[in-house]
Formats: C-alpha cells, sequence, structure tokens
C-alpha cells in the first residue's frame, strides 16, 4: 500500500539549522547531524536539506555537510541551495544525496532543468517553486534571490518544469511559512490536478491534521513542514520531532 | 579478500548508500568494475540509477556485461539488483528499446496508469510488499508492512509467475522483486529503507 511520504524540511544558515516565518524572523534550531540521527530514530520517510543562503551569497549547499549527512541518514534525502551547475549535482549526489532541488536556477534558465534530467535521471531532480500571493489575492512565482516576482504566470511555470523532466516538484508558500495554521488549500488544490509528478506541499502545516486534510482533498502525494518538527506542544519550544504514527493504521486512513 | 561483496562500479548510481550500509553490518565490500574482482566475489550487487538505455551502453564499454554473465550464468556467484540493477536483469526494456542482460525472462515497462493525478509517475515513496515465496531467505526477519522507499517509472514484467518475490500496488500490482537460484532483484532501495532495507541486505550479506 502507498503512503504519503512526510518530510522535515531542514533550513540550513551560517552552519546551524534555523526556522523562519515568512521567508524572515530566523530561530537556530540546533545541529543539523543531531537532526538526522533524531529522524533516523523515527523512521522518518526522507528529509530536505535547503541552505537559504546560498543563492544570495552565489555559493552553494557546502559538500562537507551533505556527506556528513549521508554517512548518518537511513532515508532519502534532498539537497539545495545554489545549485547551479551540472558538477555541482554530480558531487552532491555522489556524496550521498538522494534528489538535488533546484530553485533559482530553474527560475533563471529552464533549459538547465531538461540538461539536468538528461544527465541524472528524471527522478534525481526536483525543481522548488516558492508562490506568493498579491495584494488582490493572485498567486505569482517568487524569486528568493532578488526578492521579487519572476516573469512568468505560476501554472505556466510549473507545467514547463514537469515538461522539462523534473521528477519533482516542490510547492512552496511562502506566505504560510513558519504560521502553522495550515496549508494553502486552494493553491494545492488547483496544482495538484494537473501536475502528474510527484508534488510536494511545504509551508503552513502545525499538526498532522493539516497534512490529513490536504491529502483528503487535494492530489498533493507528498507532505514537507519545517515547524512542525521542530516546535513541540502547546508553548511551541524547540525540540525535534517526528510524529509517531502507526504506519499501518496511517497508511490505511490515507488509502485513496 | 574471499567472500568479499562487489558493488559493481558502472559511472552512474548511488553506490555511496549502499557501501554505507554494508559496513554498518560489519560486512566488508569493495566498489570495483575489474573483471578479477568481479571473478573472486563472494557476492555482488548491481546497484542503479539512470537511463536503461545508457547504462546498457555503458557496461558494454567497460566489457562488464561478459564479466557479470560469467560471474552471475556460470560462476553462480549470488547477485542482488537494485532498483534499475534489477530492471537491467530482464531481456528487454522499454526505456531506449535496448535488451538486458536477460538473467529473468521479462520485460520492463514504463507504467501504465490511468489515473495519473492520483497515481503520480515517478513511483516515489514507502509502499508495502505481498511476499509471493514464503520459503525465500530475502525477506525473513522483516516486517514488509514497514514498507520499502520506492522511485522508479518503469516496472518488470516477468513471464515466469515462479520467478515472482513480490507484488506491490500502485493502481495495480506490478512485480517488486524477483528470485531464483542465485539472482534476486528488488526494485525498491533497501538501502534508503531503514530497519526492513537494512534486514533485506543482511540477509542477501548472510545468504
Amino acid at each position: 500500500m502507498f503512503s504519503p511520504r512526510i518530510i522535515p524540511v531542514l533550513l540550513h544558515r551560517n552552519g546551524g539549522l534555523v526556522k523562519s516565518v515568512k521567508f524572515k524572523n530566523y530561530t537556530y534550531i540546533g545541529d543539523p547531524i543531531n537532526a538526522v540521527r533524531i529522524f533516523n530514530d523515527s523512521f522518518a520517510d526522507e528529509i530536505i536539506i535547503l541552505d537559504i543562503e546560498a543563492s544570495k551569497k552565489n555559493s552553494v549547499i557546502d559538500l562537507k555537510l551533505v556527506k556528513e549527512v549521508g554517512e548518518e541518514a537511513n532515508m532519502p534525502f534532498s539537497v539545495g541551495g545554489g545549485i547551479r551547475t551540472l558538477q555541482q549535482i554530480y558531487e552532491r549526489l555522489q556524496n550521498g544525496a538522494e534528489k538535488v532541488i533546484l530553485n533559482t536556477a530553474a527560475l533563471q534558465n529552464i533549459a538547465f532543468v531538461k540538461e539536468a534530467v538528461e544527465n541524472f535521471g528524471s527522478s534525481t531532480i526536483t525543481v522548488c517553486v516558492d508562490i506568493k500571493k498579491n495584494l488582490l489575492g493572485k498567486y505569482y512565482v517568487y524569486s528568493h534571490k532578488d526578492g521579487k516576482s519572476a516573469n512568468s504566470h505560476y501554472l505556466d511555470y510549473i507545467n514547463q518544469i514537469e515538461n522539462a523532466g523534473a521528477g519533482q516538484i516542490i510547492l512552496q508558500s511562502v506566505d504560510n511559512d513558519g504560521v502553522m495554521k495550515g496549508y494553502d488549500m486552494q493553491l494545492y488544490e488547483n496544482v495538484s490536478k494537473e501536475i502528474n509528478v510527484p508534488l510536494v506541499a511545504l509551508g503552513g502545516a502545525g499538526e498532522i491534521q493539516d497534512i490529513e486534510k490536504l491529502w483528503k482533498q487535494s492530489f498533493v502525494n507528498s507532505f514537507a513542514a519545517g515547524s512542525l518538527f521542530v516546535y513541540y506542544g502547546k508553548m511551541k519550544g524547540v525540540l525535534i520531532n517526528y510524529p509517531k504514527i502507526d504506519k499501518y493504521e496511517f497508511r490505511k486512513k490515507f488509502r485513496k | 579478500m574471499d567472500n568479499q561483496t562487489v558493488i559493481i562500479n558502472y559511472g552512474m548510481g548511488n553506490i555511496f548508500s549502499v557501501r554505507k550500509v554494508i559496513e554498518r553490518l560489519g560486512f566488508s565490500c569493495k566498489i570495483s568494475s575489474s573483471y578479477e574482482d568481479i571473478q573472486k566475489a563472494g557476492r555482488i550487487i548491481l546497484p542503479g540509477v539512470g537511463h536503461f538505455g545508457k547504462v546498457m551502453q555503458n557496461l558494454q564499454e567497460a566489457h562488464l556485461i561478459e564479466t557479470l554473465q560469467e560471474a552471475v550464468q556460470v560462476k553462480k556467484i549470488p547477485v542482488l539488483g537494485i532498483c534499475l540493477g534489477m530492471q537491467l536483469m530482464a531481456a528487454h526494456s522499454e526505456e531506449g528499446d535496448v535488451a538486458g542482460l536477460g538473467w529473468f525472462d521479462a520485460n520492463v515497462i514504463k507504467f501504465r496508469i490511468n489515473n495519473p493525478s492520483i497515481y503520480k509517475v515517478p513511483h516515489m515513496g514507502w509502499n508495502t510488499l505481498t511476499h509471493e515465496q514464503p520459503d525465500s531467505p530475502t525477506l525473513k526477519n522483516l516486517n514488509i508492512e514497514e514498507g520499502f522507499y520506492f522511485v522508479h517509472s518503469y516496472h518488470i514484467v516477468p513471464n515466469h509467475a515462479t520467478d515472482i518475490l513480490s507484488h506491490t500496488s500502485y493502481e495495480y500490482l506490478f512485480v517488486s522483486a524477483l528470485e531464483k537460484e542465485n539472482i534476486t532483484g528488488v526494485q525498491f532501495h533497501p538501502e534508503k529503507s531503514h530497519r526492513a532495507g537494512e534486514q533485506l541486505i543482511k540477509n542477501f550479506l548472510k545468504k
């Protein structure tokens, strides 16, 4: 029985892990390797590690970090942050990453996605799309590197990514980042029925019920979150955790 | 060293994770594509990510096809194929429309999904198995309900039901593992599948 993936997202910044709210207001969370060990022990489905400074600084997610995570992780993990050459992809895959995540590089040149797919296979290449809402409530593609709107319409851009052969798309709601009030249902309902490659929702999940709700109401089949896994309890204390789920029961509940 | 496990290196695929699990289990292994290493191997692991046609071409250019045929078909060295490494054991694949190693009388086809909104391809994520060879040591001492990590757009279709080790469901039932004599192939990634995956690799190493 297939079960949707529940994926912790770890944000890496200046050597440590942080959590943001709406891409700002960073809180220090701890050491990345310690987090990976906790997710091993709790049998997490997969993890994502993003270097959120890399694109802005024209650097790339640290290879040493990728290797250290690779040495520890008993599950698939994806890495992103500033990746823009085939060589950078190759090195990160060789050091144990299951997938690489492209964001700015895809925005700047969609042909690079195609080139990456041709070289490393579709399942290895994930593209992350950051979405914001403007004052009129219209969605647009947000460029993290320069903090403004990208040119193409968000649905056109997502279609271009799928046509370029990416094996997975992460759709991140910037407005819901760190808010912990649930996913943007409308956004994911719209996109998920159009997209035939795995679609990962990211931004807003505060509890496991938010995941259940989106699973029931959309065709999203993978659920990522940051805050859900780093804050715990009513007081929202920093504690890295993964929902203790009886996976068999969980899968039955999530069956379609 | 005798009885060593050799992970076949053909320039693609995530060899790092396979080696890591073997070493953590306390076994030694060597990543190699040399004729001598492969012929004296105790066990062979054929990993795999990538494009079927391209990988067969890589194997051919590295003279690995004859080497593997001798080791597996003549010497009967136990072999475990993972993901594309398992698909390579088929006679033919739709991916590139080329011949495979032919160890199983089987074809590799693209997923024939009727409802692609729900059943997105690649089939990426955790899924369970149903056991078709209860006497096989490969799936012993592990809970198949824990699931394994899959990521693939193609799957194998064998012509003989006796070769099937397990099925998995993704809109329809497909063959997720095969086994006959010294040859085992799994569509999923045991090296990335936590406890159950580690146990499967351990079972193979102790075979």
